[in-house]
């Protein structure tokens, strides 16, 4: 069977990802705006004891990996689209998933510091 | 075949007067071509977005120059095209999932949802803008 080695994987599996990983971010989203608002002005003992708590760091974490997941899927499906050869789309797939695993890698050094 | 992914040519007709002046985006378009823009310019923006985030939590004076740095003019206007990228890809991304359960698929609610997207996400940048201004 002759398959593209850049091509969608032919499943439901991304799609369904994309989906997923966007709720989890929408909630993040809401708490982290009802957070900023009901509490204090923001200095930096507030803002460091914030993600200095558990289960900031904790919902941070699975917020940073949705975002790395649903970018992998998207900027992936925007090179489908744009970048046709298979050699240049590869490369661009390959840089985008170092930058990718780079965000999250910063990420989590910035959490756990 | 350098082309491997593209399978067979398909007529087209887009000639560069017809692309400015005949074609035209139903509201729709626009919402999801901005979707596409505004997620690529997240994807690229994450790496200053972590960089501010690094500094503000490295220190007191990582904060206060994180402060500082986003009372430049040309720096709030930046985030605030990053907000706005923000708001836009939620709103719109809610709107594809309800659209995924077949909610508001007819013709003129999926227009009126597609303008609602388009308001409610410049509302919403303004709203967060003027608090961070």
């Amino acid at each position: 069977m002759k398959r593209n080695v850049v091509g969608a994987h032919y499943g439901l599996r991304d799609w369904l990802a994309q989906r997923i990983t966007a709720v989890v971010m929408a909630v993040y989203s809401g708490i982290v705006v009802v957070v900023l608002m009901i509490g204090q002005p923001i200095g930096y003992a507030v803002w460091r004891d914030l993600f200095a708590q558990g289960w900031m760091r904790v919902a941070t974490l699975l917020f940073a990996a949705s975002v790395a997941w649903h970018m992998w899927v998207g900027v992936r499906d925007i090179l489908m689209d744009y970048v046709k050869p298979t050699g240049a789309r590869l490369s661009a797939q390959v840089l985008v998933l170092l930058v990718i695993a780079g965000y999250l890698g910063w990420t989590v050094q910035i959490l756990w510091r | 075949m350098a082309y491997s992914a593209a399978k067979k040519p398909r007529p087209k007709y887009l000639s560069l007067p017809a692309l400015l002046f005949e074609i035209r985006l139903p509201l729709a378009g626009w919402v999801s071509i901005l979707h596409r823009a505004s997620g690529a310019l997240l994807f690229l923006s994450t790496l200053w977005l972590l960089f501010m985030l690094d500094r503000s939590l490295a220190s007191p004076r990582g904060f206060d120059f994180v402060r500082h740095y986003l009372g430049l003019v040309p720096v709030k206007l930046a985030l605030l095209v990053l907000v706005w990228a923000y708001c836009h890809h939620f709103c719109a991304g809610i709107r594809f999932l309800l659209l995924d359960l077949h909610k508001g698929i007819d013709k003129a609610r999926a227009r009126a949802s597609s303008i609602a997207v388009l308001i409610a996400s410049l509302a919403l940048t303004v709203f967060f803008g003027a608090r961070l201004w």
